[in-house]
């Protein structure tokens, strides 16, 4: 099984990453680009167990470690 | 006064701690390595600048996992004094032992500089020996400086009192351009709501002689200093 995770920048945070990248991609001519967040992906291998257990300790990795539930929203999915 | 000075691999300033407060303040500092498990007879944690585990993750994310810290979480607990400079400061909010989060710079830009600070609150183990209205000319170097915290933490640390210092001009304001990176309300520095942990992204260790520029940062060294002596007095 492999956890697949998405961490975001929550949306009251400053994000001056997101701010030049669209910027950039105006400037390149992609018009009517909006808000771009940049954000983080990981993927993680699992071995044994099955996929409710994962689901329960990876989101407990995911607000202890993984994110800073501060600044960051998460998402994730096991995948088989 | 003992001080245990924290390193993690990829900590590059506990020298300077050390130097500071053993040449300079002649107390007694040691060097203890995150895998230790306790902090020996400590008054003083000082938790010092570098990139703890490379940064990886996020500044402060690993090493707020390391051994030593939870003889940290202890020590605070119980009331000690630690404090955090930089990456310290990065890795104490981390930790939770103080609130918010240290975010990527507004310029995106690693700014590595001397900036003026206003001490905020005199009424703390860290700055009760700097003088009012003293304004404080001290470095930084940092690339994830940016303090954040919502709105109810702010409110919580106006109310609290716990913003011990802010960015300002030469002339004391809070400018938006004397801002190096974007932090809400200028914040360079703050402590818990006990006062007993505090945490800055500006250098004191790198500004306490004034062959460096300016020594200014000896003031908040002598603060702690002079905390501990007046509260031990109290207790003899």
């Amino acid at each position: 099984m492999k956890a697949k995770i998405i961490i975001t920048p929550k949306k009251a945070v400053l994000d001056p990453q997101g701010k030049t990248v669209q910027n950039a991609l105006d400037h390149m001519g992609y018009k009517g680009v909006g808000a771009v967040h940049v954000g983080k992906y990981l993927e993680i291998e699992l071995s044994g167990g099955d996929q409710a257990l994962w689901k329960k300790q990876i989101d407990d990795a995911c607000h202890k470690f993984l994110s800073n539930p501060v600044i960051e929203d998460y998402r994730f999915e096991i995948e088989p | 006064m003992n001080f245990a000075v924290l390193q993690f691999p990829g900590s590059n300033c506990e020298q300077d701690c050390v130097h500071v407060l053993k040449h300079l303040l002649h107390q007694k500092a040691d060097i203890v390595w995150h895998k230790e498990n306790d902090l020996g007879d400590a008054d003083c944690v000082v938790v010092p600048g570098g990139f703890a585990h490379g940064d990886y993750l996020r500044t402060g994310a690993v090493a707020r996992f390391s051994p030593i810290m939870h003889a940290v979480q202890r020590f605070a607990a119980e009331g000690g004094l630690v404090i955090g400079i930089c990456n310290g400061f990065q890795i104490l909010c981390e930790a939770q032992l103080l609130p918010g989060a240290l975010i990527r710079n507004r310029s995106l830009q690693y700014r590595c500089e001397q900036v003026f600070l206003k001490t905020v609150n005199h009424h703390s183990p860290f700055t009760c020996s700097t003088p009012h209205e003293k304004i404080l000319k001290i470095p930084i170097g940092h690339g994830e400086g940016c303090y954040f915290a919502d709105a109810a933490t702010l409110k919580q640390l106006e109310e609290h009192r716990q913003i011990l210092w802010q960015y300002v001009d030469s002339t004391g304001q809070a400018t938006d351009e004397a801002n190096p990176n974007g932090s809400v309300h200028n914040i360079a520095g703050i402590c818990n709501a006990k006062r007993n942990v505090a945490g800055l992204m500006p250098h004191p260790d790198r500004s306490s002689e004034e062959v460096l520029g300016s020594a200014d940062g000896l003031f908040i060294f002598q603060s702690i200093v002079a905390h501990f002596e007046k509260t031990n007095e109290v207790h003899l």
